[in-house]
């Protein structure tokens, strides 16, 4: 059935509870809104559910209701002017947009970063890591019903704000990691604390581990819900933890190495069933695996400036194109910028990773419940700032 | 594996793509024309790359161009497939059937630059209102609300 | 005519015990799960927030009272009553005190258990009426679920029948000993669970289920009566524990006199306290799950302690 005409037919679209007209109801089974307004959603989006009963036969996302334009309000910024809005993009983790979005410009006008500028950019992005696998995995506490995990997992979640926030004086968008560097050094004394979190930060994912992961109705609920097939995954372009969940050893920080990645030592935490428990199992122990790129980064980290010097007030890199991706909390983030030679930027595409993640969406809901439902959106963990754009 | 061994590695499997290819930044880039690019990707996939990264156009004014950026798990190269489009004529094949990847992002690129993709199965919208007029990222998109911002920043 | 008066006056009572049952509910349900999740919870009104549930309903008094466009309109407002009725009615069997209950029935357990199990009425009413989808599933998925767990509920409250001999609430506490705790056991586990499901409180909140129907059967009511529906939840809490103290655990037969008064509230306030630690703990079940966790383990439970039962009573 044509899905436009389902939408049209619905009464009282807004406030997500529209029940749908009488024709529709006998032919159709149950046709209902989730979002735009919904307490599961996790930002705005709608998903058209056709319902048998309780079970899911179609789920139709609709996604757009954040989008912002930012690809073509870039064309009208200066270069360094875009860094401000690809904090705007993933406000979950805004320091990978920056970083993404730095490394292309860096690769298409030649700029050679220092080396404790890098080490810089890996340390806050495994902290905006674990800032970002907190909410994920928060907020499928709060999909299941466990508001105590939700509470738990933001207390985490804080502690790595409070950090950014004394680092770069913003909690979400941080507009840190620039063409070229960072704008600021470290302030004094935030690697200990930064170590002293990284160390508390493992006792309390264990914590979390036994409250909510241990937990036997928990695991009720996510076991076997939303199964990822391997091969599903990669044609879908899935990546992140909803690619790994399902056992595809994609990560770029190994597979693709940027940065000063390759010097340190982690592991890619890989599921098995790849299904929901497998996914929150993934961003669990991937929390763990960047406090220890977090402990190697400090106790590695270069004296030096963080910022290349002689770099112009007005960046104009060569007529060209380039593209780089990251590792995101998401997923492989891409950035694609095309440049004429002029101040401003041709054409900037971002490959966001919720986007590809939540196509699947509709693959993975079908034949499951209405409870389920939200629990497969919470554990694809889209963030509709990156989505919408 | 870098560039230039892609490029060998690809002759080796596909001589007729070896004169479109060439290397840019590190990246493999394939240069083929609409009627070749399904094959092209085709080939492609076959050779393994087997995720569809990202899928893109840019409004170049006298003509449209589609970016494809295809990456591997066993090869850590990625390729581009970067094909021309007649602005009068933006259409192109669709890569749904190659990698459902595509489903999500062709829409995105008929939404944003108004290239049709053959083939799509569910070719609507996907960002903006369905009855939106025109299509923004194209730069000859004119809209009351866009303010060119000065040339002196 | 003495008899409207009394039933009157009873009626006043209870109803205000219900409120201040479900004022103090409120509070000390906050207070719990702010301690279970690193906070205080409420502390600026009055000492230690004390008057923060007061403060709370005056707002809900004054909140415009809604009713949705399509509703049906009389089903819509009368059904707050419906379920809050059966609740306060429930209140009148049990046995506070040695030899005194409100209304001293020959049939009080069988009334308890049945009475409030007839809010499940308002709740499809209510559900039904607001003509939202997410309020019709979670009224349909309220009636499965209470009447599932009735099952349960009435059968482990038959074992202590079996052993007293009689289904009057002030004769089962007479027969009471202590030892019935330990022959009971299961049975008051089973009770407990099927308690929290009949309020529909987490893990079995599946018809409100906050992150799925919104707020299920109550999405479209507001003010006054939304807190009807809340006051019918804190209340059937407050109902269960105070019968489950009561009947499974002794209540004021530990102690005579006012110590025993003292023992039975104690016991209530702890089984309330049990009820917030739960939810506030678990995650919820889906549907299915709650219905399986019904038929294939709290029944069949409940069935084995009433055999187990029934098989010494006869021996004692």
């Amino acid at each position: 059935m044509d899905a436009t005409e389902t939408t049209s037919s619905q009464t009282g679209v807004l406030g997500g509870a529209g029940v749908s007209s009488e024709s529709a109801d006998t032919a159709e089974g149950l046709v209902i809104n989730v979002g735009p307004s919904h307490p599961s959603t996790h930002g705005v989006c709608r998903v058209i559910v056709h319902l048998d009963g309780e079970i899911v036969r179609k789920a139709e996302p609709v996604i757009g209701y954040l989008h912002r334009g930012i690809e073509k309000m870039c064309e009208n910024r200066t270069w360094l002017q875009c860094v401000p809005l690809t904090d705007r993009l993933d406000y979950v983790g805004s320091m990978y947009s920056n970083w993404a979005y730095c490394r292309a410009v860096e690769r298409l006008s030649e700029i050679r970063v220092p080396e404790r500028a890098e080490y810089i950019r890996v340390l806050v992005c495994e902290l905006q890591r674990i800032a970002s696998h907190m909410m994920a995995l928060g907020a499928s506490g709060a999909d299941t019903g466990a508001a105590t995990m939700f509470i738990y997992a933001f207390d985490e979640r804080e502690r790595v704000i409070e950090l950014f926030e004394e680092l770069c004086g913003a909690r979400l968008t941080y507009n840190y990691v620039r063409p070229g560097g960072v704008s600021v050094d470290l302030p004094e004394g935030w690697t200990d604390r930064v170590l002293e979190f990284a160390r508390k930060h493992r006792i309390a994912l264990a914590e979390m581990d036994r409250l909510f992961l241990g937990n036997a109705i928990a695991r009720a609920r996510l076991k076997g819900i939303g199964v990822l097939d391997p091969d599903v995954a990669v044609a879908w372009g899935a990546s992140g933890p909803v690619a790994r969940g399902s056992g595809v050893n994609w990560d770029l920080r190994k597979h693709d190495p940027y940065s000063v990645y390759p010097r340190f030592d982690f592991d890619v935490p890989l599921g098995s069933r790849g299904d929901c428990f497998d996914r929150a199992r993934c961003r669990l122990f991937e929390a763990f695996e960047s406090c220890r790129i977090i402990e190697q980064a400090i106790s590695q980290m270069p004296e030096g400036p963080v910022m290349t010097a002689g770099l112009p007030r007005l960046l104009k890199p060569a007529a060209g194109d380039a593209y780089d991706h990251i590792e995101s909390a998401r997923g492989s983030l891409g950035v694609y910028v095309v440049s004429d030679g002029s101040v401003r930027p041709y054409r900037v595409k971002f490959r966001s990773p919720a986007f590809c993640n939540l196509a699947l969406l509709p693959l993975l809901a079908e034949g499951h419940t209405l409870s389920d439902l939200v629990v497969i959106l919470g554990s694809l963990d889209p963030v509709f700032g990156e989505v919408d754009r | 594996m870098n560039g230039d061994q892609l490029r060998e590695h690809l002759c080796d499997h596909y001589p007729y793509l070896c004169p479109m290819f060439s290397v840019e930044f590190g990246d493999g880039v394939l240069a083929v024309r609409r009627e070749g690019l399904r094959e092209a990707a085709s080939n492609l996939r076959d050779l393994g790359f087997d995720r569809l990264g990202m899928l893109t156009a840019v409004d170049r004014v006298d003509h449209l161009e589609m970016v494809y950026r295809l990456t591997s798990r066993s090869m850590t190269v990625g390729i581009f497939i970067k094909c021309r489009l007649d602005p009068s004529e933006a259409t192109v094949p669709s890569l749904v059937g190659l990698w459902p990847a595509a489903l999500w992002q062709e829409r995105e690129v008929y939404d944003l630059f108004g290239i049709v993709f053959e083939g799509h199965p569910d070719l609507r919208r996907i960002l903006l209102p369905d009855d939106w007029e025109g299509h923004p990222l194209r730069k000859d998109y004119q809209d009351p609300g866009m303010i060119r911002r000065p040339d002196y920043i | 005519m003495s008899g409207f008066v009394g039933g009157l006056i009873w009626g006043l009572a209870a109803g205000t015990l219900i409120a201040i049952a479900a004022l103090f509910g409120v509070w000390w349900e906050r207070k719990v799960a702010g301690r279970i999740q690193m906070r205080i919870g409420p502390q600026t009104t009055g000492p230690a927030g004390i008057l923060q549930t007061i403060a709370d309903t005056l707002k809900l008094i004054l909140k415009e009272d809604i009713t949705p466009d399509q509703a049906d309109v009389r089903v819509f407002r009368l059904a707050p009553l419906v379920v809050f009725v059966p609740v306060a009615m429930s209140f009148s069997v049990i046995p506070f005190a040695a030899g005194f209950a409100p209304l001293d029935t020959s049939v009080g357990m069988l009334f308890f258990l049945a009475v409030p199990a007839l809010s499940v009425i308002g709740i499809l009413l209510g559900g039904w009426s607001s003509r939202n989808t997410y309020a019709t599933i979670g009224a349909i998925r309220a009636a499965a679920q209470m009447i599932s767990y009735e099952l349960p509920r009435a059968l482990a409250v038959l074992s202590l029948v079996v052993l007293a001999g009689s289904i009057r609430p002030l004769d089962v506490m007479a027969a009471w000993s202590p030892w019935w705790i330990i022959a009971t056991a299961p049975g008051f586990i089973v009770y407990f669970i099927a308690s929290i499901a009949e309020v529909n409180r987490g893990p079995f909140d599946i018809p409100e289920a906050e992150s799925e129907l919104v707020a299920g059967y109550f999405a479209d009511y507001s003010g006054i009566r939304w807190s009807i529906f809340m006051m019918a939840e804190y209340g059937g809490m407050v109902a269960a524990s105070l019968f489950g103290a009561a009947v499974f655990l002794g209540g004021w037969n530990w102690l005579p006199g006012i110590g025993g008064i003292l023992v039975f509230v104690a016991l209530t306030l702890a089984l309330v306290t049990a009820m917030v630690w739960v939810k506030w703990t678990y995650p919820r079940l889906r549907a299915d799950q709650l219905m399986s966790f019904a038929w294939k383990i709290m029944t069949p439970a409940a069935i084995v302690q009433l055999v187990v039962v029934a098989v010494i009573a006869p021996w004692l």
